[in-house]
C-alpha cells in the first residue's frame, strides 16, 4: 500500500482514529509521518518494536525494582543470554524459565497480575500424587463445565478417566 | 491418519456457515500455545532441531482423534500463492510464514471437517487452534481443548508447576490461551460510542485490534476482541469474560442500530443502498473499499433493510475477494489493479447468484425501516 501523502513510498504507518463523523483510517510512509508531526512520538509508530521491549527496558534501565543482571550467565540449555531475551522479548527454551526465575517472575507479575498458573494441569510420567490428584480437580472442573453446556459425550470420557485415576490413585 | 500435501481446495472454511449471532459476529477462535520439552523454542533452535519437532508433531497428529482423516501441508512445500491463500483464511499466522526457513521448518495441520489443527513452529512449537462461526468460544474452546489433551498425552509438553505452560513469550505464558472474537460494529462506529466502548473493553483486561490480529489496522468496522493476559486464571473463566463482555457489545450495537433506525432512518438506508449498489454494479474494487461497503450491506441485511445477500454470502466474499484467492480463482498472478478487476467481477457475480437463489429481486428501497432488528441467525 503507498503512502496516501506522496503516494510513491510504501506506507508503513497506519493510524485509525475516531474524528467528528466517523472513524478514519489513514496510511504513511515513515517520511511522510515524520512530517505531519508523527514521528516526534516515536513509540506510537514504531511497529517493528517486539512485545515486552518497553516491560523488559525498564527492567533493564537504571534503578528498576529487578533488573535483569547483564552479567548473569546465560542459559545452560540454549545460551539466551539476558540481553537476547531482553532485546527479543523472548526467552529460548523452558529451561530459560528456571535460569531467569527469578527476574521472569516479577515480569509475568507485571503482565499478567499474576504469577501462578491457575489453568489446566499437566501431567507427565514423572508427576507425583499431589500432580495426580491436581489433575483430578482439574478434571472434575472440565466435567462440570462440559454437564452445563450439555456435552455429555465428554462429561462421561472425563467421568470414566477421574474414576481411573482415582482408583490408581 | 492425516493425509499430506492434498492440494489445499476449500479446506478451513467452515466457519463461514456462520453461527450464533452470526449478524454481528463473524468468528470465534480460540488457541494455546505448546512447546515440546527437550527442544529450544523455534525462535532458537537449529534447522535440525525444528525438523525433528515438525516430525514428532506430524507422527502424533496421526494418532490423534481430532485430526483423524486431516491434513498436513509443510509451509515449504505450497506455493507462495496457497502461503497467502492460508494466511488470507486466517490458518496460519504471517509469523509463520517468515518463521519459515526452508524445507521441514514450518508446517500446518489441519482436520476434517472444520477449522481446528495446529500450526508447528511459528513463536512456539505448536498453537493449537479452532475457528468457528458465529459466537461460539464454548464450541472453539471444546474442540482445542480435546486436540491438547491427545496432542499432550502423546508428547511431552513443556510445563512448569508454577507458571504453567511455557512459551516463548511471557505474554502467553500459563493457559497459553488466546480467546477472540471478530465483531462486526458499524452503529458504534456511526454514533461515535466506539472509542466509549473500546475504553470500557482495554480497561476490563481485553484487547481490540483488527481483522488481521496483532498489530493489523481496523478496516469495515471489523474488530477482534480477545483477551491480553494467559496467567493466573483459568481457561473457562478467560473465556467466560469474554464471552460476557462479547454480549455486552452485541447489546450496545443493538441500542446503537435502533437508535439509527430511529433517528436517521433515511440516511441510514441510504448508506446501505448506496454500499449495495457500488458493490453490485463497480468494474473495479480495492480491497479496502469492498471491506467497507461489506460492512454497509451486512448492517443492511442485519436490519432487513435488504432481503439478499445472505450473511453467508458476505461471510465467502470477504475471503474469497482477497488477493491470493482471487490470484487461485485467475490462475494467474495479478497486479494491484487487475485484482481490483477481479474482486469487482467476482462480488457482482457472487451477488447475483445470491439475488436469484432468494427468488426474487431485491428489496427495493421503499421498504419499512422501522424493523427494529431481527432475531440472531440460527445458521
Amino acid at each position: 500500500m503507498l503512502c496516501d501523502d506522496c503516494r510513491e513510498k510504501e506506507a508503513e504507518v497506519h493510524l485509525t482514529s475516531i474524528e467528528a463523523e466517523e472513524m478514519r483510517s489513514v496510511h504513511l510512509c515513515l517520511s511522510c509521518a515524520g512530517e505531519r508531526g508523527i514521528s516526534s512520538d516515536t513509540e506510537g509508530i514504531d511497529t517493528e518494536k517486539p512485545p515486552l521491549v518497553d516491560f523488559l527496558e525498564q527492567l533493564g534501565s537504571p534503578g528498576p525494582k529487578t533488573p535483569i543482571p547483564e552479567s548473569s550467565e546465560p542459559c545452560p540449555f540454549c545460551g539466551t543470554s539476558a540481553a537476547d531475551f531482553r532485546r527479543a522479548g523472548r526467552v529460548g527454551c523452558s529451561q530459560c524459565y528456571v535460569h531467569f526465575e527469578t527476574q521472569i517472575r516479577g515480569l509475568l507479575r507485571r503482565i499478567h497480575g499474576s504469577s501462578q498458573h491457575a489453568g489446566k494441569l499437566y501431567l507427565s510420567e514423572a508427576s507425583d500424587i499431589t500432580d495426580r490428584l491436581g489433575q483430578i480437580s482439574s478434571m472434575r472442573r472440565r466435567m462440570k463445565r462440559a454437564i452445563e453446556t450439555e456435552d455429555f459425550e465428554t462429561a462421561a470420557e472425563l467421568r470414566d478417566r477421574i474414576h481411573d485415576m482415582e482408583t490408581q490413585a | 491418519m492425516i493425509r499430506a500435501a492434498e492440494p489445499l481446495a476449500d479446506r478451513g472454511l467452515d466457519w463461514i456457515r456462520g453461527g450464533e449471532e452470526a449478524e454481528i459476529v463473524l468468528s470465534s477462535r480460540v488457541r494455546v500455545a505448546r512447546n515440546l520439552q527437550g527442544f529450544p523454542f523455534p525462535g532458537r533452535a537449529g534447522a535440525e532441531d525444528r525438523a525433528e519437532v515438525v516430525q514428532r508433531i506430524r507422527a502424533a497428529a496421526d494418532h490423534a482423534e481430532s485430526l483423524n482423516g486431516g491434513f498436513f501441508w509443510e509451509v515449504d512445500s505450497l506455493d507462495p500463492v496457497d502461503r497467502e491463500i492460508l494466511v488470507e483464511r486466517h490458518l496460519i499466522s504471517r509469523d509463520l510464514l517468515a518463521a519459515r526457513r526452508g524445507p521441514s521448518s514450518a508446517a500446518l495441520v489441519l482436520a476434517e471437517g472444520c477449522s481446528c489443527g495446529v500450526m508447528v513452529n511459528e513463536e512456539d512449537h505448536l498453537r493449537l487452534q479452532a475457528l468457528v462461526g458465529g459466537l461460539a468460544l464454548d464450541t472453539a474452546w471444546r474442540q482445542v481443548d480435546r486436540l491438547d489433551e491427545e496432542i499432550g498425552a502423546l508428547l511431552p509438553m513443556a510445563y512448569h508447576h508454577q507458571f504453567g505452560f511455557l512459551t516463548a513469550c511471557p505474554t502467553n505464558v500459563g493457559t497459553g490461551l488466546r480467546a477472540s472474537v471478530l465483531i462486526h460494529i458499524p452503529s458504534l462506529v456511526l454514533t461515535k460510542e466506539i472509542s466509549k466502548v473500546l475504553e470500557g473493553i482495554s480497561q476490563v483486561g481485553l484487547t481490540y485490534r483488527g481483522l488481521y490480529g496483532e498489530g493489523s489496522e481496523v478496516v469495515g468496522n471489523f474488530f477482534q476482541i480477545s483477551n491480553q493476559t494467559t496467567l493466573g486464571k483459568t481457561e473457562e473463566d478467560l473465556i467466560d469474560h469474554l464471552g460476557r463482555v462479547t454480549g455486552k457489545v452485541i447489546e450496545y450495537e443493538r441500542r446503537a442500530r435502533s437508535v439509527l433506525l430511529t433517528e436517521a432512518p433515511s440516511v441510514l438506508e441510504d448508506k446501505v443502498w448506496r454500499a449495495y449498489g457500488i458493490l453490485r454494479t463497480a468494474r473495479s474494487l480495492g480491497l479496502e473499499e469492498m471491506m467497507n461497503l461489506l460492512s454497509g450491506v451486512r448492517l443492511g441485511v442485519s436490519l432487513k433493510l435488504l432481503k439478499s445477500p445472505r450473511v453467508e454470502t458476505l461471510n465467502e466474499i470477504l475471503v474469497r475477494g482477497q488477493v491470493a484467492h482471487l490470484e487461485r480463482a485467475a490462475g494467474a498472478r495479478l497486479s494491484e489493479p487487475e485484482a481490483d478487476v477481479c474482486r469487482a467481477t467476482y462480488v457482482r457475480d457472487k451477488l447475483a447468484e445470491d439475488e436469484r437463489d432468494a427468488g426474487q429481486a431485491p428489496a427495493d428501497g421503499s421498504s419499512d425501516t422501522t424493523v427494529v432488528d431481527r432475531p440472531p441467525s440460527g445458521g
